[in-house]
């Protein structure tokens, strides 16, 4: 199974975790990832807000690198994924958009292969039963909110991943990595994408608001599928305590780490240490980290 | 807000909410006014409209009031909206029309939303990638507020996710020639 790996930019950055979790289950899964050599920014809600041609090229130079090799696609982050799609979508979609995207990157894409989330290639592609029998440090006793916001899932005709309003995907996995996923109700609720960044004083309330029921719903933590919304439940919680007079210290992690501390890594290898909230108390109180059948650090 | 005479008010902008339209891919009449998108809006607690009374605006021809409105700059693009109109109105297509023709006619009300986007796309000019840290510095100095979010920057940068040098691609000039061929059509307009 062999993929082109599109990171983004924030999984060389702010989500260097998710990056180096993602490539580790890939190998440890068989799954061989094939970096789009000299890859762009995909333009994110800044192209799309600007102008809606330059939001559909600069994802399609990328897919046109992918094309030339005959590789699907294997995107981490939601909205690079969205976006990347979207791209596809409208190439597929009119003979002329495809000639106009052409002339715009001075390459061909025709459309072909697919665009899949990384999270699709790793539960539908691997498999849920494959990934179950490769368990050697199961999840037991972790209560885990199934985070999966807005661009991996809606609009569901472009992104064609699971119910927009009550996703199941990743909860399957956490089950499969022996969690136990908790219903909740703010699964795909809006984190306030990049306001939280350039609107600091509105984007805060819907992150509050998705940590809040989360804890709520009985979770010890958040397992998210974008690097975005990583950042934001993470690295925005003592700015949120002191906001709204909390005391969260709620662990987040990408769906990538979870798999890899059930694959039997080691939480540094995986990147854990670099969260602003420390998970390793939360994963030590489960014994998840002592279990038995710990391969690599009793090796 | 001053009494309006509306049959005159919607001739003069009519060839602006065509332009809307067009650009957006929204027919404005496909709103029935139920109210769905707002009420499922997670940005509409900031917003000095919420979605729905952006589109009764436009369809009242006040095309003006709604460029103006803080609203067309809070929309988080989260689909949420769309996902759930029963008429299938793509309201963050229609948002990202109001936000350029803003732009166009000098009227940008949340000036941070706009800086940020700006600072975005230009650092993606730049180097082919964004680079987050030279993002933050230069949207903080131009947005008046050099200190917000310093208190984050050394954790971050002892964990290796922000860095002060960009990575810039060997694209041959590919990334910088698509924001031009996309100006000369007379886009991408920051």
């Amino acid at each position: 199974m062999k993929y082109a790996y599109y990171p983004g930019c924030s999984l060389h950055a702010t989500a260097v975790e998710y990056n180096v979790s993602a490539k580790i289950v890939a190998k440890h899964l068989g799954v061989e990832l094939w970096e789009i050599p000299e890859w762009n920014c995909c333009g994110a809600s800044a192209a799309h807000n600007t102008d809606h041609l330059l939001a559909l090229a600069l994802p399609a130079r990328n897919l046109a690198i992918a094309e030339r090799e005959g590789l699907d696609v294997a995107v981490p982050c939601a909205a690079c994924f969205n976006r990347l799609k979207a791209a596809q979508m409208a190439v597929r979609g009119s003979e002329e958009m495809r000639n106009t995207i052409k002339e715009i990157i001075g390459m061909d894409y025709q459309g072909q292969g697919e665009v899949r989330a990384f999270l699709d290639v790793m539960v539908n592609g691997v498999g849920l039963e494959k990934i179950q029998s490769l368990v050697t440090r199961p999840l037991t006793g972790l209560k885990v909110a199934a985070y999966y916001g807005c661009l991996l899932v809606r609009p569901p005709e472009l992104t064609g991943l699971d119910d927009p309003e009550d996703p199941q995907i990743m909860d399957r996995l956490v089950e499969a990595l022996g969690g136990t996923p908790v219903s909740w109700a703010f699964k795909t609720e809006c984190c306030s994408a990049s306001l939280a960044t350039s609107r600091t004083d509105i984007g805060l309330l819907p992150i509050f608001r998705i940590l809040k029921h989360a804890k709520a719903s009985g979770a010890d933590c958040i397992v998210v599928a974008c690097p975005l919304c990583f950042l934001n439940l993470d690295m925005r919680q003592g700015e949120i305590n002191r906001r709204f007079q909390e005391n969260f210290n709620f662990p987040i992690f990408y769906f990538t780490e979870l798999m890899g501390i059930a694959l039997g890594y080691p939480p540094k290898e995986l990147g854990l240490p670099k969260h602003f909230v420390n998970p390793l108390p939360l994963l030590e109180a489960k014994e998840i980290l002592r279990h038995p059948a710990t391969r690599r650090e009793t090796a | 807000m001053e009494p309006l005479e509306l049959s005159s008010v919607m001739a003069q902008n009519r060839d602006l909410l065509k332009r809307v339209e067009k650009r957006s891919g929204v027919d404005i009449k496909d709103c029935y006014q139920c109210g769905k998108c707002s009420a499922g809006c997670p940005m509409a607690f900031a917003m000095d409209y919420v979605p729905r009374q952006i589109i009764r605006l436009l369809q009242l021809g006040l095309v003006d009031e709604a460029l103006r409105s803080r609203t067309i700059w809070i929309c988080a693009h989260c689909q949420a909206c769309y996902t759930r109109c029963p008429r299938e109105v793509d309201l963050p297509r229609l948002m990202e029309a109001l936000r350029q023709e803003a732009v166009r006619a000098g009227l940008v009300t949340d000036k941070k939303v706009y800086l940020f986007d700006r600072a975005f796309l230009g650092s993606v000019e730049r180097y082919g990638r964004v680079h987050e840290m030279g993002l933050i510095m230069q949207f903080n100095l131009q947005s008046g507020q050099p200190f917000k979010d310093v208190g984050l920057g050394p954790t971050l940068f002892l964990n290796g996710k922000i860095s002060p040098f960009p990575s810039r691609i060997k694209d041959n000039g590919a990334v910088k020639a698509i924001f031009e061929r996309v100006r000369s059509r007379g886009g991408a307009e920051h």
